[in-house]
């Protein structure tokens, strides 16, 4: 995490290269452009996909047809459209994977910066309810808390923030703590700014990069979780959503009747956003990680000079030799 | 030891705060177990019988401290309640039948893929960006992202349905009797390979991630260049000298895995009919079973619980610094 350079510095570096935000540097990246454009379709999907497809839920043919012209992906057991399911599932659990995220990220930032900043009797307690939270293991919690709940993609949010929150607490703790001893930090204490400010000025614009990594993962893990349980039969099963789609597929023997069209592309659909997802962390870590920023220039420029790395010191020698 | 102690005292503030919210859960939400047999049940149990089974479960008029009192001397006295579903068996008989196929399941699983994972992290590591470095991680992590059951499910399909290769479903085969016999054990590892690959394979990528990542900052330590420089063999290097080191924080998350693994393996039984605890949770749930839906949580906490302190323990065995202190 970089202190903030000189104006001089950014001015320089602005005039160079116009377009230096953090989202060109993302997309500039391979393995984060991969992962933003997945991403991108799959909300273009969510978003207006619905509109293109016949009602998810109707009965358009026999059930456990196998993909054809007409009906791409096949029909489910209760002869509905696949595709049409996929794209409307694609919504449900898209809204809820993206909002349930952002509320773990929103609830473990607070918690965690209170305890990382504030420190004292409030630390010891945050921090204890907040290990606590992370080794009751989540599943289980979440299938009894929602098993008593009224089923349904709210519930399942709810759920979801409930069990997902202490991991990110417990991360931007940590962050915090480590930035609370910085010098700048110190600089503004003593120049006698108000804790609000140091907070929200001085050491939130630092944690950025975290921030978005936390809403990022917390994501994946509300999408997966959320199949998860939907799968088990736990939401409301009337709902079509991912998790749904699956439960219907395992309720109508799909697999052990061969049709294996009602499972692949859901399962496929949820991982190919969960790696997307994934990617962009990635992309998100170096970026911000000078170590294996360099640490990547270095790897490629001894590729492209044909040079192989000594064992532990930086030392090259020609291949061959 | 303070370490130890520290954790211990955790630990036992964990497993009285899952028995505390399981506790309340329940008695906060609208409807109660007592209805819900009740209706279960529908005309075949007269309108007195409710009290009575509301008695039963532990729901009386009392207030909610006594009750709270009742349910914690009934707890040490690993006395769960009654099943739903199974009654008139009791829900601790009913985990039992349970509780051995999971811990040889998603053990077996974890051990396997911990194993697995940290060998295939520290060869990676040690021909960094080589084939395996660079194709390794995101091929893993890929496959990481698919949900666990589903997985599963292709698994059951690939090998099971359409190749036969392996049985679909149970932990042994429906015309053995459960025993020591060869040919029972030799049934029921049969029955392991489909569910335990699919535990293997959905973990592995996190074990060698996090094992490459500490590799990475050992194989830059001083005594690494010292050792090279003595000119050691180079396995002797990378096990003794590297992976040693690194393996270390592996195995602080390996008791957090055996949590996220006894949890994930919840799916995976289900999608294998495999008689664990996952399966009788997913019974329980669809059959608004909830003292038995409650009595799994708590056991599956606890066990979890047991896991992390066992690393613990495992941790100051294999790492003398945190003895000296």
């Amino acid at each position: 995490m970089s202190v903030q350079p000189g104006e001089g510095a950014v001015a320089v570096k602005a005039a160079r290269r116009p377009r230096s935000g953090f989202f060109w540097q993302l997309i500039s990246n391979r393995k984060a452009a991969v992962g933003v454009g997945l991403v991108t379709f799959f909300l273009l999907l969510a978003i207006f996909g619905p509109f293109l497809t016949e009602d998810p839920s109707a009965f358009v043919s026999a059930p456990h047809q196998p993909p054809s012209s007409e009906y791409l992906l096949g029909t489910t057991g209760q002869g509905q459209d696949v595709l049409a399911q996929t794209i409307a599932g694609a919504r449900t659990s898209l809204t809820v994977g993206f909002l349930a995220g952002l509320a773990v990220m929103v609830i473990g930032a607070i918690i965690g910066m209170a305890s990382g900043f504030l420190g004292g009797w409030v630390d010891s307690v945050l921090s204890l309810f907040t290990n606590v939270f992370l080794i009751i293991p989540g599943l289980p919690m979440a299938v009894v808390i929602a098993a008593y709940l009224r089923p349904g993609p709210v519930t399942i949010g709810i759920v979801l923030v409930i069990t997902g929150w202490a991991w990110n607490a417990r991360v931007l703790r940590s962050q915090v703590l480590s930035l609370r001893e910085k010098d700048f930090v110190s600089a503004a204490i003593v120049s006698g700014e108000g804790r609000m400010r140091i907070i929200f000025r001085e050491i939130l614009p630092n944690m950025t990069s975290l921030l978005m990594s936390g809403f990022i993962s917390a994501t994946v893990y509300a999408i997966g979780a959320q199949v998860g349980l939907e799968f088990l039969g736990i939401g409301d099963v009337g709902v079509v959503t991912w998790g749904t789609n699956l439960y219907w597929a395992s309720n109508n023997a799909a697999l052990l009747t061969g049709a294996w069209w009602t499972v692949v592309p859901t399962g496929l659909c949820v991982a190919l956003v969960g790696f997307a997802l994934v990617l962009v962390n990635f992309g998100i870590d170096e970026i911000t990680n000078p170590r294996l920023r360099s640490d990547r220039s270095w790897t490629r420029m001894l590729k492209s000079h044909k040079l192989k790395e000594g064992l532990t010191t930086p030392v090259v020698r020609r291949l061959g030799q | 030891m303070r370490h130890l102690l520290k954790n211990l005292g955790l630990y036992a503030l964990a497993a009285w705060a899952s028995l505390t919210l399981n506790f309340l859960i329940p008695r906060m939400m609208p409807g109660d177990p007592a209805s819900a047999m009740f209706a279960r049940f529908a005309g075949q149990l007269q309108p007195e019988a409710i009290a009575a089974l509301r008695e039963a479960f532990g729901f009386t008029n009392e207030p909610l401290w006594n009750q709270y009192l009742t349910y914690g001397a009934n707890i040490l006295q690993g006395n769960l309640g009654l099943s739903v579903a199974y009654f008139p068996a009791t829900v601790t008989e009913v985990i039992g039948t349970g509780l051995g196929w999971t811990l040889l399941l998603s053990g077996v699983g974890v051990i396997i893929s911990f194993l697995l994972g940290t060998l295939l992290g520290v060869i990676a590591t040690w021909r960094r960006g080589g084939w395996l470095d660079s194709s390794l991680p995101p091929m893993l992590s890929f496959l990481g992202a698919f949900p666990y059951f589903w997985l599963a499910m292709m698994l059951l399909y690939g090998l099971g349905f359409s190749l036969g290769a392996f049985p679909l479903r149970h932990a042994y085969s429906d015309m053995l009797e459960p025993s020591l016999s060869g040919e029972f054990l030799l049934s029921v590892a049969e029955h392991m390979v489909l569910p335990v690959t699919s535990i293997v394979i959905a973990s592995l990528g996190g074990w060698m991630l996090g094992m490459r990542s500490t590799m990475v900052g050992v194989l830059s330590e001083d005594y690494i260049s010292l050792a090279n420089a003595k000119g050691l063999s180079q396995l002797r290097i990378m096990f003794h000298y590297a992976a040693r080191n690194a393996l270390l924080p592996n195995i602080t998350s390996f008791g957090m895995a055996l949590g996220f693994v006894l949890s994930g393996s919840l799916l995976t039984e289900i999608v294998f009919s495999y008689p664990g605890q996952g399966y009788l949770l997913i019974q329980a749930v669809r059959n608004q079973d909830y003292p038995l839906m409650q009595g799994i949580f708590l056991t599956i906490t606890l066990a979890v619980l047991a896991a992390n302190l066992l690393v613990d323990i495992l941790y100051i065995w294999l790492d003398p610094r945190t003895r000296a202190r």
